[in-house]
């Protein structure tokens, strides 16, 4: 298989008013053709930052983008200019938002915003257009594609948009597809369509996708491996089932152990993470888990842990990495 | 057995829709909640479940008096809530408090955390006003936050410590029901583990009530003693939290549990799921019949077409409910 994303050191930075804030630091990633990654990170970790600076979406000022790659297939994005930027995005390398009702334009009608794409990046005229875009709302399962397209987004429920977002992303066949908690503002009955459709999708074509989420489940069901992130920094990556099986990282087993069971009699009481997550602007130094950490110690605030291999495939930045690969167990 | 604290009986919220011109009359009715009846025990938790638009929130916030109601009756302790003036309503409600999803609109970003826990006490005139701050004190450090950081905005507090501030306001009048509406979806999930604890806790130390909206089914089935399913404003099924969990009868409560993903990579690659197709429809132009024949796989079992046909009434047996022509 080839790679089709690696993205080599990545740090963002956004200056502001209130310091500087270390939004990404330092992480590095890389996506097979047709893989699944899983980014997994509470809010502010880091997530949805890095996957705008590979698309080149970060605003600058006050971000400042800096990495050593981020190849897709053997070009490097870091050294493009904005025009260039331009010509991969939404053609090689898309994006499907959270919120259908805001990533869509509500004064365009569905057909126009597809087609838009088709005539900027393939040059098709609008005829042809036209259909290439009602196949692909035929492709996502929406019922009467040609009469969709007359349709503005308002018109449409939220799991119908979510579809007309999805076949945005996938008329010009992209090699990678960034899908920033997709499901995260629809109904479970209407997640689980969606997830079935970009499953069914990435089998026909072999996409790579880079799956943003906070759900544990969807993650256990979508992706191949798993990165976990906390306070801008990849603190654990893993192959899926030896991630949930015997996480290696005490926030990977935190985060774990705080999800109530569906399928469970429940206990008395859930395992919390204790304290808050982190002010990026005043991160701790050495580890910034630590002073939510039950095994932390004085060494864990001399510096950040450096990324260890506990087991073949497996990373974490945590001094009791191998440790914990031992004592092999979720909370 | 004791009588319940919370009656709710053919609860109905009808919503007008549409305008009515001088010729024309294009109103129409939008029946969001339709005929819900159910029991709320002290220190009990009641789950109320359903895809968005199933009528969940409108049932609470009719509940409380936030919607007057179109017809059915709701009584607190014998005593019917549903016909009170705005004067009748003060006292009850200081015995029901709501809790809402969104920890920063929820709060008053002008008013110092201080003032949104001593406005409730000066209101229905508590304590003493020179106790009243030390109360309000007492009440951040019963959810778990710094009685010292009182003076702060709600600014200045996470989204998790938000959440507690809400908490903290709904418990300063001493209220013996809780709707809690949704209290933990917009958190993080090591911060949901840390409000669904404190919930327990409140719950136990009080001996509350709790009605739990939520469409999250891992948290309802970790917090509530029985759970209701919603679809299109009726209840469609209800039953003891396990046996519900554990042996849903309704198709819809089946394809709703079957739809959570497990946090699980074995299991979840392996089971058997139920995908229902399409979405929910409008509650404009419900289906005719049972509301759910137009996605269930079941249709085809039911003689003569009746689920299309005939509303299925909810019936009870041994202690759970369920409105299917099948069961």
């Amino acid at each position: 298989m080839a790679t089709a994303l690696d993205v080599r050191d990545l740090s963002v930075r956004f200056d502001t008013q209130h310091g500087n804030v270390q939004a990404v630091d330092s992480v590095s990633f890389s996506i097979e053709e047709g893989e699944t990654l899983g980014l997994v990170g509470e809010s502010g970790s880091g997530k949805s930052v890095s996957s705008l600076a590979v698309m080149g979406l970060v605003p600058s000022p006050p971000g400042v983008v800096t990495a050593d790659a981020m190849l897709l297939g053997d070009r490097d994005l870091n050294r493009f200019d904005a025009e260039a930027l331009r010509r991969v995005r939404g053609k090689e390398v898309a994006m499907v938002f959270q919120d259908p009702m805001t990533s869509l334009n509500p004064l365009l009608t569905v057909g126009r915003q597809l087609t838009e794409v088709l005539e900027v990046h393939e040059g098709l005229s609008q005829a042809e257009a036209l259909q290439r875009a009602a196949r692909g709302l035929g492709d996502v399962g929406i019922p009467a594609p040609e009469e969709r397209l007359a349709a503005y987004p308002h018109e449409l429920s939220g799991g119908m948009r979510q579809r007309v977002m999805i076949a945005m992303a996938l008329l010009c066949n992209p090699k990678v597809l960034i899908a920033d908690e997709p499901t995260t503002a629809l109904d479970v009955t209407i997640q689980a369509q969606i997830l079935e459709l970009m499953k069914d999708l990435q089998e026909q074509h072999g996409t790579a996708i880079l799956l943003i989420t906070h759900d544990l489940g969807v993650v256990a069901g979508m992706s191949d491996r798993v990165n976990v992130m906390y306070a801008g920094r990849i603190v654990e990556t893993a192959a899926t089932a030896p991630l949930f099986d015997a996480p290696c990282h005490p926030y990977t087993q935190g985060l774990l152990g705080s999800i109530p069971d569906l399928t469970r009699v429940a206990g008395e009481n859930l395992y919390s993470i204790p304290g808050q997550p982190p002010d990026l602007a005043e991160l701790p130094a050495g580890c910034a888990f630590a002073p939510r950490c039950e095994r932390a110690r004085e060494e864990c605030g001399a510096g950040v842990p450096a990324t260890l291999e506990p087991a073949p495939e497996r990373r974490s930045a945590c001094l009791d990495a191998e440790l914990l690969a031992k004592e092999g167990g979720a909370l | 057995m004791s009588a319940p604290l919370l009656e709710v009986r053919d609860l109905a919220k009808h919503f007008p829709v549409g305008r009515r011109g001088i010729f024309s009359d294009e109103r129409r009715v939008l029946r969001a909640v339709d005929g819900v009846s159910f029991d709320l025990k002290r220190g009990q938790t009641l789950g109320l479940v359903g895809e968005s638009g199933c009528g969940k929130s409108t049932t609470a916030r009719a509940i409380i008096g936030l919607h007057p109601t179109t017809s059915g009756s709701v009584k607190l302790d014998g005593v019917e809530l549903t016909s009170l003036s705005r004067s009748g309503w003060l006292p009850y409600r200081r015995r029901i408090q709501m809790i809402f999803q969104d920890p920063y609109a929820s709060l008053d970003p002008r008013q110092t955390v201080s003032s949104i826990l001593t406005e409730p006490l000066t209101i229905h005139r508590l304590s003493k006003p020179k106790e009243r701050k030390l109360r309000a004190m007492a009440l951040l450090d019963a959810v778990g936050l710094n009685p010292r950081h009182i003076d702060r905005y709600p600014h200045e507090f996470s989204g998790g410590q938000r959440q507690r501030i809400g908490i903290a306001r709904a418990l300063a009048l001493e209220p013996e029901l809780l709707l809690l509406d949704e209290p933990v979806s917009a958190l993080d999930v090591s911060i949901q583990a840390q409000i669904v604890n404190l919930l327990g806790e409140l719950q136990e130390r009080f001996n509350l009530a709790y009605l739990f909206i939520a469409h999250d089914l891992a948290v309802v089935r970790h917090l509530c003693d029985e759970v209701c399913v919603m679809y299109l404003g009726r209840i469609v099924e209800q039953a003891p939290r396990d046996e519900l969990f554990e042996s849903p009868q309704h198709p819809y409560t089946k394809a709703l549990l079957s739809a959570v993903p497990h946090p699980n990579p074995h299991t979840e690659r392996t089971r058997e799921r139920i995908v229902l197709t399409g979405d929910v429809p409008s509650p404009l132009d419900p289906p005719s019949g049972c509301t759910f024949h137009p996605r269930c796989a079941h249709v085809s079992e039911v003689p003569e077409e009746r689920c299309a046909r005939e509303c299925p009434a909810l019936v009870t047996h041994e202690g759970r409910s369920s409105a299917c022509h099948l069961t």
